[in-house]
């Protein structure tokens, strides 16, 4: 009843990181700024290991870019991943290209499980695993939460958000949707997103740092896997969204509703 | 000429004020491209839904199933693709809601298309669309080509002004939509609906927040909401300890409001907070530090305690009365 996870973990712009747009609307700013991994998929790869230590299997990391990537892949293995793998590639990715890669790569590490973040903080497109759900034809369940909040005693215990049916056969998926909270029983193998409350992440231990440096990291040219890794999605130009004029402060309740409801007639 | 196909959404039989949103952006499109606006509309038991989509003046198409009833992506994006394969769309779209955000990617991926995500406008020359979406929690705006036959988007619903009746309706088709609902590898097992007698957050005039400054005491902010008929939204640090509903969250990865006014009380404003309220006509802060960056987006911020402050704002709106 082990399971097998595949995990992706992106490398992507520290989210506390302030983000600055070339002149020129070619890209943006990179000096000065942090990398790290993409925070769903760090919540994707705590859920993996939950999952693992409640029912046996193995963790397997990927993820998809140039050699800084690396790092990436060592943080997720110092949080106890199995083993990595760089699908290596230089220069623009999108979630066609990347949905084609992760399609190809479970063809042959054929996991009983895909976990991914369901958004990259950079992209914000939220689209690469419903991608991948389709290219492989299988069970999908996106936003992936629980009903148990992250104080929660369920969570001070790390019981894994995604439940495994006792026949290991199916996988209950609990999920952020609008107007309340849906419940889906998907068929493995499957693939399934993560949304910000499903865990809190662990922090790797000096250990497991250590460990992460010996485990097994392959490296493969995407260009390898025989998919077209030409981008479909063309970013023309960046820009600045226009500043709001704020930063007015009122002395109390009085002249606040004052404004309010004579100046902007809000009230 | 390239058609367009707009993925419309229901809830028990009426249409979800967001599907106009989508509607309108489809206009647009369809002008832009000289092609014709079709709307899909799937579901089992879609009630009153296709005749306010026709009252648009656009051509309908109905699948209903029971295997659709729910709205699973498995089940949803075979049936939209073969639609618009069938009105030759070169355009599929929808509103960015939890919805649309689950099955048009999938959908695009059975119709070898890229695809747009929040759409904030459409950008380019006459059929060269290029669509404007965020990146980086709203930080950046890009202006994106997508180099695919077939282009799929979600909008971002506060952007696009909502579709107007038209003079003549628009004709409903019934399509016969294959499902092979014992093949699926979904299930529907249940959904748990937040009931509540207030506005719904996106549609709202007036937006009440609270974060983590109200350390689990929403009751302020609950008054003040309940005097001025307004919404109730919340930081992703309420909504993580536990304290109010998931579906409360505005922000990056929450809800994108814009609101005529929006009360933030005890919210810090990071990025990802800001980045779902920065479209609000009238934004008031209500903060105990000066320093908070919220104060730097807010048309008037007030350095108080919100435990203070806000009873005091609701006396004097009910005074005001
Ligand atoms: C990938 C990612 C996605 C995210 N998505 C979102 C999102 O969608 N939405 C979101 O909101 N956040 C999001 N966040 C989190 C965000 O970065 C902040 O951590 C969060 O918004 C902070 O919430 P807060 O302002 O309530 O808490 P804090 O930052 O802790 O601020 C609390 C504020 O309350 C004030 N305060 C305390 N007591 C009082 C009082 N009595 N009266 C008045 N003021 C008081 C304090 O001065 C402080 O400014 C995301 C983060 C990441 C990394
Ligand atoms: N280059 C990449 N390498 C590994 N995983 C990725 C990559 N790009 C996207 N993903 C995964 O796909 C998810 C959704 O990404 P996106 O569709 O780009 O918002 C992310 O949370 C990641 O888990």
């Amino acid at each position: 009843m082990a399971l097998k996870i595949l995990v992706t973990a992106k490398r992507v712009e520290d989210p506390e990181s302030k983000i600055r747009v070339k002149p020129d609307g070619s890209g943006i700013v990179t000096d000065g700024v942090n990398y790290k991994l993409n925070p769903f998929d760090e919540i994707a790869i705590e859920e993996a290991l939950r999952l693992k230590e409640a029912h046996g299997g193995e963790v397997v990391v990927v993820s998809i870019g140039g050699d800084k990537s690396q790092t990436e892949i060592r943080a997720a293995l110092a949080m106890g991943a199995d083993r990595g793998i760089l699908l290596r590639h230089e220069g623009p990715l999108d979630p066609v290209v990347v949905s084609a890669l992760l399609a190809k790569l479970v063809e042959q590490e054929k996991p009983d499980l895909v976990l991914l973040g369901k958004q990259s903080i950079d992209d914000d497109q939220n689209q690469a695993g419903q991608y991948l759900a389709a290219r492989l034809g299988q069970a999908q369940g996106t936003f992936a939460s629980k009903h148990e909040s992250l104080e929660s005693e369920a969570e001070q215990k790390r019981q894994p958000g995604l439940k495994l049916a006792a026949d290991g056969q199916r996988l209950t998926v609990v999920r952020e949707v609008d107007g309340g909270v849906e419940t889906l029983d998907l068929a493995l193998p499957a693939v399934v997103t993560v949304d910000l409350r499903l865990n809190k992440p662990r922090f790797a231990s000096l250990p497991g740092i250590m460990k992460a440096k010996k485990k097994e990291l392959k490296d493969v040219p995407a260009a390898s896997l025989g998919v077209d890794l030409t981008p479909r999605v063309l970013v023309r130009r960046l820009a600045e969204p226009p500043k709001r004029q704020g930063g007015l402060k009122v002395a109390d309740v009085e002249e606040l509703y004052k404004k309010l409801h004579e100046g902007a007639k809000v009230l | 000429m390239t058609n367009v196909l707009i993925v419309a959404e229901q809830s028990n039989g009426s249409l979800k004020k967001s599907s106009l949103n989508a509607v309108g952006a489809g206009q647009l499109l369809a002008a832009r491209t000289g092609g014709q606006l079709h709307v899909a509309l799937l579901g089992q038991g879609v009630g009153g839904a296709p005749a306010q989509l026709a009252a648009l003046g656009v051509t309908v198409h109905v699948a209903e199933h029971a295997a659709l009833a729910h709205g699973l992506a498995e089940a949803a994006a075979p049936v939209v693709a073969a639609l618009a394969r069938a009105v030759g769309a070169g355009y599929v779209g929808g509103a960015a809601t939890s919805g649309g955000k689950d099955l048009l990617p999938r959908a695009a991926a059975l119709l070898e298309a890229a695809m747009a995500t929040e759409v904030l406008a459409f950008a380019g020359d006459g059929a060269q669309v290029l669509f404007r979406r965020p990146m980086w929690a709203g930080n950046v705006v890009a202006d994106v080509e997508l180099a695919t036959a077939v282009k799929v988007f979600t909008i971002r619903p506060t952007e696009f002004a909502p579709a107007a009746p038209a003079a003549a309706p628009g004709e409903v088709k019934a399509v016969a939509a294959s499902v092979d609902a014992a093949g699926l590898k979904t299930r529907f097992v249940s959904f748990e609906e937040v009931k509540s007698t207030r506005p719904e957050l996106t549609e709202a005039r007036v937006v009440v927040s609270g974060g983590r400054g109200t350390k689990g005491d929403f009751k302020p902010i609950e008054a003040l909401a309940d005097v001025l008929g307004a919404a109730v939204g919340a930081s992703r640090a309420a909504v993580d300890a536990g304290w109010v509903p998931n579906d409360w969250q505005v922000g990056q990865t929450g809800k994108v409001v814009a609101p005529e006014l929006y009360v933030a009380a005890g919210i810090s404003g990071a990025i990802q907070h800001l980045a779902g309220m920065k479209g609000s006509k009238v934004i008031v802060a209500v903060n105990k530090d000066p320093e908070a960056p919220v104060f730097a987006v807010a048309d008037y911020g007030l350095v108080g305690d919100l435990f203070k402050v806000l009873p005091e704002l609701t006396e004097k709106v009910k005074a005001g009365k």
